[in-house]
């Protein structure tokens, strides 16, 4: 049948409530008795904590409780590891997480000494200078080199390196490859990432209800129920006493999930100890600091190719920098070493890398969680080959394209999953051919390109391509329910950061039950509503929550059809579902059909009997576990023009074309790539978290760190393609980062190219106007 | 006490957000005798005597539509998590009364003053240019 609602442009439901301000974020949460929560934090990156000092805290006026470390007792725990390493053989993990409070040892700038409860947050805030904390200053570890150096200090004393993880991975064998190659390049590599930078900031509000004995919780996480089931298990509490509701939250982009922050854990407890309900809302200094990051790699590669340009095998080895704690394990570099194979077919493959400890805040996941850094490593290596064997970039691309025919693909290493990588499904050369087409890419350098050079002009042209690893496990659930008035209600575990979800589960439902969308209200992200499943994060939500609503609702559609047969008193095979109804045949308007809502009533009756063998209502719950994820994929080309004496990059255009399986909603998918690729120009050209020898953050304000505003981002043009995932019913794959994985090595491709007479080489991540004009300096071919 | 503070926890009027607290995201515009301006950088005391809009008074509860330019931005998707909107809204409201047929140059100069994480701004700037459209006729 032809799709009613999947596939279609539909204006999203929860749109009116958000442009009103109707829309109900965390800090809008305003309780009876509220008090106030503000946070002391370390001002050195590394030190030995000797005194915390409250007692004058704790006498000003307004001021209801500090806590410390001390004070926690049995509850001060280190926090437990969000994701176990996958079983990789002969890997190194050394889990050291993070702690609520500081007991001994301070180990980034911004990590919480004592907590305040304040009758506002202006009197908590004040009080923070009652407090006097005295640290030993230690000399901090930043730099990821030095830090591996047999005389840098420890930061975990307990081990004998600042060295968190080692990871090997292997296919093929990589010597074999280079002895055979025709041509070897070796480079070194600089990818550094950014802050997640969502306009909303963290926010915890709980409150204790002692005579109910429930502990309801708002928080600005991407994963409530693994918050609402930790935090009952640290609580000593049923799960069943603990609510944690994630309401409309103002951008996720990773760091909203990292379970705990100590935030998460201490303001719970904290309102629970005192009985009122407690807030406290980051401040934007706090989210640089406090909020995790993601953060630079360091990569030696080596590249060997045959004369043709055939990939013949790639070596890695890098350095990941993991902050002060490892509480997220290893998702970030896995994915680092698992995405550089993108959508090439590399026989021989090893990847190597260390993580190391830094005095610098924790890294976990930013949009894209370390794919950018493998796909700007194989990118930037097959530019420097196509240029050295004189290949074109575009067609040594082509030459190394994993055929149509080769899926499922299985490249036989780990996958952050734990899964092996499995590519599900692809069409690569047609996103190529199409991209290439779009950005006219064969006339922009045989005419465009040499006829604006000679007039003086520095214009360059890249094309990129990325794999996306998407949807993976380990499942979402969802229970869809007819109500009396024939609006049906959809309950789903995920929690939502602007995805839409509101819309397009709605669509996946609207379409199984012939239901207008905004005839479908969707409830997520409330453990009251739907208690099992994971979260919102690896560009997830659509694929595996959308596939079980999928189901849901499919088992609601045989409900309501096993029903109506019966009162209707005709086969189920002559029933259709459409316009909220269920009607004989195509009989349309006039023929004989009940209302959904009417045959809702029926199914939860008053007197009488419920069948045998049924329920009543309704209403169905399913869940959805992929054994792995769905691969998604896509190409960015982009045309820029360089002025060597600024620096400054102007984008021109910028192009993509990318296939995320079966599309749900192109409005939403579009609206994810355009703000992917802002994310990612960001990440390209404007930003970066610039730390001194001592572990201070020099640019922990939004003065100082710069996000693309609306005169930096260009209109991305957009093709799609569909190659449908065989791995689930409907075929999606997920979309949420793919704007943003291959910016980066796409700017260094074209940038290089616009400024070809400099011969300059761009083996960094971010630039800037500052890093390209030392570039540009230093070239001794300025013609 | 902020006048971001003021509107929000004293009259309970949380449409108007708060991002940075230091005047650079953008999030927390309003209106102040229809000028658009940052109300973390402001106390509530200085508004005394002036006329403040938020994003509350754009779109009355009981009147049930929304003005022009919020029925633009849902027709374009010129919004996703909807944190920075509010603030958007009030900046580009202040615009349109000024300029009611802006360039797209216009539109993204104003933009700029206000950070958008989300949206990459395209579905903004087509909205306003949606805005103006419809609101021509009239």
């Amino acid at each position: 049948m032809t799709p009613r609602y999947l596939g279609k442009r539909i204006l999203r439901n929860e749109d009116a409530r958000l442009l009103t301000g109707r829309a109900l974020f965390v800090d809008d949460v305003q309780l009876p008795g509220m008090l106030h929560v503000a946070f002391v934090r370390s001002n050195y990156a590394h030190g030995r904590l000797r005194s915390v000092d409250v007692s004058t805290a704790r006498q000003r006026h307004g001021v209801l409780a500090v806590f410390t470390a001390a004070d926690l007792g049995d509850y001060w725990r280190p926090g437990p590891l969000l994701v176990p390493p996958p079983p990789i053989p002969d890997l190194v993990f050394h889990q050291c997480t993070q702690v609520p409070l500081v007991r001994d040892k301070v180990r980034h700038v911004g990590e919480p000494i004592a907590m305040i409860v304040a009758e506002s947050r202006y009197v908590a805030e004040d009080a923070m200078e009652d407090v006097l904390v005295d640290i030993e200053p230690l000399e901090a570890v930043v730099d990821l080199e030095a830090a591996l150096d047999p005389a840098a200090p420890l930061i975990h004393e307990h081990l004998t390196s600042n060295v968190a993880a080692h990871v090997v991975q292997r296919k093929g064998e990589y010597e074999r490859a280079r002895a055979q190659a025709d041509l070897v390049i070796r480079r070194r590599f600089l990818y550094d990432r950014g802050a997640a930078a969502a306009i909303e900031n963290r926010a915890v509000v709980a409150s204790w209800d002692a005579r109910a004995e429930e502990l309801t919780i708002w928080d600005t996480t991407q994963a409530p129920i693994p918050i609402r089931n930790g935090l009952a298990q640290m609580l000593h509490l049923l799960e069943s006493q603990v609510t944690v509701i994630a309401p409309f939250v103002g951008g996720g982009f990773g760091p909203k999930i990292m379970m705990f922050y100590p935030e998460e854990v201490l303001v719970p407890w904290a309102s629970k100890r005192l009985g009122v309900p407690l807030k406290w809302t980051e401040d934007r200094q706090e989210n640089f600091l406090a909020t995790t990051q993601e953060r630079g790699q360091i990569h030696d590669a080596e590249i060997a190719f045959s004369r043709e340009g055939r990939v013949l095998g790639v070596r890695d080895v890098f350095l990941h920098d993991s902050g002060a704690y490892d509480s997220y394990g290893l998702t970030i570099p896995i994915n680092s070493q698992c995405t550089l194979l993108g959508p090439y077919d590399i026989a021989d493959y090893e990847s190597e890398f260390t993580a190391v400890f830094t005095n610098k805040t924790l890294v976990t996941p930013v949009r894209g969680a370390g794919r950018q850094h493998g796909v700007f490593v194989i990118e930037r290596l097959l530019d420097i080959g196509a240029r050295s064997l004189g290949i074109d970039r575009v067609e040594i691309r082509k030459r190394n394209l994993i055929g149509p025919d080769r899926f499922p693909h299985n490249h036989g290493i780990m996958f952050q999953d734990s899964a092996p990588l499995v590519y599900d499904s692809g069409n690569y050369l047609p996103a190529v051919e199409e991209a290439a087409r779009i950005v006219d890419y064969d006339r922009f350098v045989r005419e465009e390109q040499p006829q604006l050079r000679k007039a003086g002009r520095h214009v360059g042209i890249g094309v990129t391509c990325y794999v996306e690893g998407t949807g993976i496990g380990p499942y979402e659930g969802a229970r869809v329910t007819v109500e009396p008035s024939g609006e049906v209600r959809v309950a789903t575990g995920v929690g939502t950061q602007g995805q839409g979800h509101f819309t397009a589960l709605a669509q996946v439902v609207a379409e199984v039950l012939g239901v207008d969308v905004e005839k479908v209200r969707v409830v997520t992200g409330d453990t009251r509503a739907f208690h099992w499943g994971t979260g919102t994060f690896a560009s997830r939500g659509a694929v595996v929550a959308g596939t079980a609503c999928h189901a849901a609702a499919t088992a609601v559609r045989e409900k309501i059809l096993d029903l109506a047969a019966r009162m209707l008193d005709v086969p189920k095979d002559r029933l259709v579902l459409s316009g909220g109804r269920v009607q004989v045949g195509d009989s349309g308007a006039t023929g004989q059909a009940i209302e959904l809502g009417a045959l809702a009533v029926e199914a939860n009756p008053l007197r009488g009997a419920v069948q045998p063998g049924s329920e009543p209502g309704l209403e169905a719950t399913a869940y959805f576990g992929p054994d792995r994820g769905s691969t998604a994929s896509g190409v960015h080309a982009m045309v820029v023009e360089v002025d060597p004496e600024t620096s400054m990059v102007e984008i021109k255009r910028y192009i993509v074309v990318h296939d995320c399986g079966r599309l749900i909603n192109p409005l939403i998918v579009e609206g994810q790539i355009q703000g992917g690729v802002a994310h990612g120009i960001g990440n390209a050209f404007y930003e970066q978290l610039v730390y001194d020898q001592q572990g201070q953050l020099l640019n922990a304000s939004f003065m100082d760190y710069l996000l693309p505003t609306a005169a930096d981002v260009p209109r991305v043009e957009m093709a799609h393609l569909e190659t449908p995932s065989p791995f689930n019913p409907v075929g999606l794959k997920g979309v949420g980062e793919a704007g943003c994985i291959p910016t980066g090595a796409l700017f260094a491709q074209a940038v290089e190219d616009a400024l070809a007479d400099y011969e300059i080489e761009i083996c960094e991540i971010p630039l800037s106007p500052n890093k390209l004009h030392e570039l540009i300096a230093k070239s001794d071919v300025r013609k | 006490m902020l006048l971001s503070d003021f509107l929000r926890q004293t009259l309970g009027l949380t449409g108007t957000h708060v991002g940075c607290e230091h005047g650079v995201c953008g999030a927390c515009t309003i209106l102040l005798d229809g000028e658009a301006a940052r109300s973390c950088l402001m106390f509530a005391v200085q508004a005394h005597g002036h006329e403040v809009t938020t994003v509350e008074g754009l779109s009355p509860e009981n009147a049930g539509e929304l003005h022009p330019l919020q029925a633009a931005f849902r027709q374009s998707h010129a919004l996703q998590c909807g944190f920075c909107t509010p603030g958007i809204l009030m900046t580009l409201v202040a615009l349109l009364r000024d300029h009611p047929d802006p360039s797209e140059r216009e539109i993204r100069e104003t933009l700029s003053g206000n950070l958008c994480r989300c949206t990459g701004y395209q579905n903004i700037v087509d909205a306003v240019k949606l805005a103006c459209d419809a609101t021509l006729p009239r």
